[in-house]
């Protein structure tokens, strides 16, 4: 049964506020969600106001001038800063995003910065990803094959099979469809979430890939894959524009196929 | 899942609903929302059943303000989750799953049950 509340030791708390650097004109509040393991207290969120005359354009710039600047307890995770590594996905502005590619002009008001919705916090903005992994994992990302590879070439494909797997191929693993999925939220000890399978699904239509069957099979579950209600929570997040409700869509219909 | 003491991230008091997130928690709404309707509509038969006198008293009660807003969601619901329900078919056959589709099939199906409902109780008056 699904749990709508948050459990006790993670309702959230009023934070600190942290003021701008004196002389500053130009400001945005920053409301953002702070969980310290190493004290027992419950999570909060500090408001932190920046001065946005230097301060870079996005979302992610302005954490990491917080950090830089204001706060360096500040953690969250980043790296490519260019929308490529996934690393940076949190709640910005009740959406799942990637806060190297949201323009803080994009947003109205505070802006307010949540981890990932309804998974473990390890610290800050980083929610434990473990089981999304798993998932993915679950899911055999590979391409498995029964035949004999042609003699001294490579399994080939042709541009039309190519163009099949180009967008789910795409996709960087950020979690942003999957934790912005209610399914998912309630029954993600079962259902795989959109993420993985879109995945799924990037291999399901692979023309080189002789595992079909045996991915439906493992698909066939009124958990694994059922539990996708067609919400559109996840299409209407993911940040490099993919279409994840589409492709499970595309699943179930393989599925009916493959019976009639 | 054990999460080793840790808390658990806000989702639904954070989270910002898409017009196709809240036509999905509708649909099912209205689902149970029917399901409880026909407890009234065997009500109504068995009422009809016993006899005029508790016929007209069910009659009366569903008279009241109460019972005519409850009659008047029950068609919402039904004429909602119809709707929503062709929508879900065309779904089923890998139509209207680009964003701005969905959202346009969304709003769509609310003004179509709305329309519909506001019908059905003109055509009663």
């Amino acid at each position: 049964m699904a749990e709508f509340r948050l459990p006790k030791n993670s309702r959230i708390v009023n934070g600190k506020h942290y003021a701008a650097a004196v002389g500053a004109s130009n400001v945005r509040q920053f409301a953002v969600y702070r969980y310290d393991p190493s004290a027992k207290d419950n999570p909060r969120v500090d408001t932190y106001t920046v001065d946005m005359d230097s301060c870079g354009p996005m979302v992610l710039d302005a954490l990491i001038k917080i950090k830089n600047e204001i706060d360096p307890t500040l953690t969250f995770r980043r790296s490519c800063r260019e929308g490529i590594c996934g690393s940076c996905a949190m709640n910005i502005d009740g959406s799942n995003t990637l806060a190297c590619t949201l323009a803080i002009d994009s947003v109205k008001g505070d802006v307010k910065i949540y981890p990932l919705p309804h998974l473990p916090v390890v610290k800050d903005l980083v929610p434990d990803l473990t089981d999304f992994y798993a998932q993915y994992a679950s899911i055999k990302p590979w391409l498995q094959t029964r035949t004999v590879p042609p003699a001294g070439q490579e399994r080939l494909q042709s541009k039309d099979d190519q163009e099949l797997i180009d967008d789910p191929a795409a996709c960087i693993l950020c979690a942003c469809c999957s934790t912005a999925c209610p399914s998912y939220w309630w029954n993600s000890d079962r259902f795989l979430g959109p993420a993985a399978l879109l995945a799924s699904y990037r291999w399901l239509v692979d023309s080189r890939d002789e595992a079909a069957d045996e991915r439906l099979d493992d698909l066939e579950d009124s958990f694994r894959l059922y539990r996708c209600h067609t919400i559109m929570n996840c299409t209407q997040a993911c940040p490099k524009g993919l279409n994840p409700a589409k492709a499970i869509a595309a699943t179930k219909k393989m599925l009916v196929e493959r019976k009639l | 899942m054990s999460n080793n003491g840790r808390p658990l991230s806000p989702h639904l008091s954070i989270y910002r609903w898409p017009i196709t997130m809240t036509l999905s928690i509708l649909h099912r709404v209205t689902g149970v929302g029917l399901s409880v309707g026909f407890a009234v509509w065997a009500a109504w038969l068995f009422g009809a059943m016993l006899g005029a006198e508790a016929y007209a008293g069910l009659i009366a009660m569903l008279g009241t303000v109460v019972g005519k807003v409850l009659l008047i969601g029950w068609s919402f619901a039904f004429f909602f989750h119809l709707s929503n329900g062709i929508r879900h078919l065309v779904w089923d056959i890998g139509w209207g799953f680009e964003i701005g589709q969905a959202n346009a099939s969304a709003w769509f199906v609310l003004l179509t049950s709305i329309v519909l409902t506001g019908l059905f109780w003109w055509l009663q008056s």
